[in-house]
């Protein structure tokens, strides 16, 4: 199973970096989002997977998920959650503006 | 056991919920900021003494002991550097009110002020490492918010380029914890430095340093600065002289913490990467300070420069090249909140950036000219200024350690720096008088205020070097020890 999750974050990782590489705006906010769902599922990964175990610790319980890196997942999907929405406001804003969501085109010059 | 510690996080927070209600009020929610940033001024001066006289003070949130529990630190880095931060956000402050104008004010300029001072304090009092990533980003999301606000052309286009790389650098930051929990199975700080001398750092441990070094690193601008230039000639002056005293030290701050307290038992690669890293910094930096005619340039890159100079410190790790990185890092944030007020000034007095276009201004600002000149000095480390001390302990530091290479581009760069704030006295104070934008013989009192304030604690922070020192010296002897940081906050 770890096997999995981790060719799994390997893909997101991969897709994400790619699509930062482009010049569309659009396309690299995407690539951030899948970027952090990657380093989301790594967090997971990190923390041992054992299928069928809640991740509470019970009166006698034989088995159980370490249940912190599940509490910084959803501390840290919040997070990116805000940051995509206000980077997604941000762009639709600067392409009113600026009339381009070109990377090579934002460039900016001195004279400005 | 120590509530106090909460309060210089829990101030700003309600400060800026307040402010939030007051939205109509400009003049109600100018003075809530000014009592709420001179309260935390009291607060952060109670919690220096207290950590003088008890040493470090340790708040366990809620109850729960480490590693369980969240729990807020105060040694004498994190209480100094709260203190100085404290008196820089409220000269910022005081210099926004004159200038940052009303349609910022009303779009929730003030509010966005305090978050970030959560952030910045967070970040300097917590000691848990996820933590630390949180404070990050309230303090992040505030300033993407600070750097936008008002939304001309040139501010969309840089914040998207800041937005994208610190949320590249928070992903890792995020990535680095992952692998760190795998590995040792704690966050809390203390623990983690209990925990990774056991494990023995090598092989794992050394990447997921390197790999919290490269994530620090891009927040500080150490080497990876390639977007603070940009990012802070954006907003306006207030903003700026506030990003650049305040955002690239807690990266600072940061590297400080993680590669004293946590992974410092393998110093020939981490170290060594520091001190590559540091001297990088401080060349290309230097030779950015004299590239340019613009102004705003000349002094980010000055930004640039003295984070090299503060990681050199690190990177000798003696006890007298930490304490010159607490002393000059002190001094750092002073003058460059100072540097960037008067580049500020010195921009809307002459309506342009580009110091070709500047010239004879003494005549007219000479009040201002001496302040400029003042911090030119004292950025270069002239006595009695407050650059001196700081830059005495770190250039002692080096060639007591025998590391010739770094101190001489230390030293080099100190001379380009020089070169490149007197350049800009003397194109824009001397030489003939050009056109004005701004008519009026005297400066508004309220604009020139902050800087005199600044300039002179810069200057009683020279003159006071020795008592200032007193107290670098007890963050000094904590660094160098962590066992002292790791036995208070475990063993309670």
């Amino acid at each position: 199973m770890e096997l999995y999750m981790s060719m799994s974050v390997g893909v997101l990782f991969m897709v994400g970096v790619y699509l930062i590489l482009s010049k569309s705006l659009l396309r690299i906010i995407l690539g951030t989002s899948l970027l952090t769902h990657g380093v989301h599922l790594l967090l997971l990964t990190m923390s041992r997977l054992k299928t069928g175990a809640a991740p509470l610790l019970g009166e006698g319980a034989n088995s159980y998920v370490d249940p912190l890196p599940q509490a910084l997942i959803l501390t840290s999907i919040v997070i990116s959650f805000g940051v995509t929405s206000l980077f997604f406001v941000l762009a639709y804003q600067a392409y009113r503006k600026l009339g381009t969501d070109n990377m090579d085109l934002l460039r900016g010059k001195e004279d400005e | 056991m120590n509530n106090l510690l909460v309060l210089p996080l829990l101030l700003p927070l309600c400060t800026a919920v307040i402010l939030l209600f007051l939205k109509q009020y400009l003049v109600i929610q100018r003075w809530v900021s000014t009592v709420s940033v001179l309260m935390n001024i009291a607060i952060a001066g109670i919690i220096v003494m207290q950590v003088r006289s008890a040493g470090i003070h340790v708040l366990h949130i809620g109850g729960w002991m480490p590693p369980y529990g969240i729990v807020f630190v105060a040694d004498m880095l994190s209480a100094l550097l709260v203190l100085t931060t404290s008196v820089v956000s409220a000269f910022c402050l005081f210099f926004a009110f004159g200038t940052i104008g009303v349609e910022r004010e009303r779009y929730y300029f003030y509010p966005l002020f305090q978050f970030l001072l959560v952030g910045i304090y967070g970040s300097f009092l917590t000691g848990d490492l996820f933590n630390l990533f949180v404070c990050f980003e309230v303090m992040l999301i505030s300033s993407y918010a600070l750097i936008v606000l008002g939304g001309t052309r040139r501010q969309l286009r840089e914040t998207l380029k800041y937005m994208l790389i610190n949320i590249l650098s928070s992903s890792l930051f995020v990535a680095a914890v992952a692998y760190l929990y795998g590995v040792v199975g704690t966050l809390n700080m203390a623990d983690l430095s209990l925990k990774v001398a056991e494990a023995g750092q090598s092989g794992v441990l050394n990447v997921i340093a390197l790999l919290f070094m490269i994530v620090f690193a891009l927040k500080a601008g150490l080497f990876l600065f390639f977007w603070l230039p940009g990012s802070y000639s954006a907003p306006p002056s207030a903003v700026a002289a506030l990003f650049a005293a305040l955002l690239t030290k807690v990266g600072i701050y940061a590297l400080i913490r993680t590669f004293t307290l946590i992974f410092h038992s393998n110093p020939e690669v981490t170290h060594s990467w520091l001190m590559g890293m540091a001297i990088a910094t401080m060349i290309l930096g230097a030779i950015g300070t004299v590239a340019y005619h613009d102004i705003r340039q000349i002094i980010n890159y000055n930004v640039v420069v003295s984070v090299g100079l503060i990681i050199m410190g690190l990177a000798v790790s003696s006890e007298e090249g930490l304490e010159g990185a607490v002393f000059y890092l002190m001094h750092d944030m002073l003058a460059k909140a100072l540097l960037f007020l008067l580049g500020g000034l010195i921009i809307q007095v002459a309506g342009t950036a580009d110091l070709r276009q500047m010239g004879g201004m003494i005549r007219r600002y000479p009040l201002m000219g001496a302040m400029v000149f003042i911090t030119a000095l004292a950025i270069a480390g002239i006595p009695p200024f407050s650059g001196f001390a700081g830059k005495l302990l770190l250039i002692q530091a080096g060639l007591r350690e025998g590391y010739f290479g770094l101190t001489a581009v230390a030293l080099g760069s100190s001379l380009i720096v020089l070169y490149s704030l007197i350049r800009i006295f003397m194109q824009a104070f001397w030489g003939e008088e050009k056109p004005l934008q701004e008519q009026s013989p005297m400066l508004n009192r309220k604009l020139i205020m902050p800087s005199v304030g600044l300039s002179l604690l810069v200057i009683g922070m020279g003159l006071g070097s020795e008592a200032v020192y007193n107290l670098v010296a007890d963050a000094g002897s904590t660094l160098i020890l962590p066992m002292q940081y790791v036995d208070a906050v475990l063993k309670e």
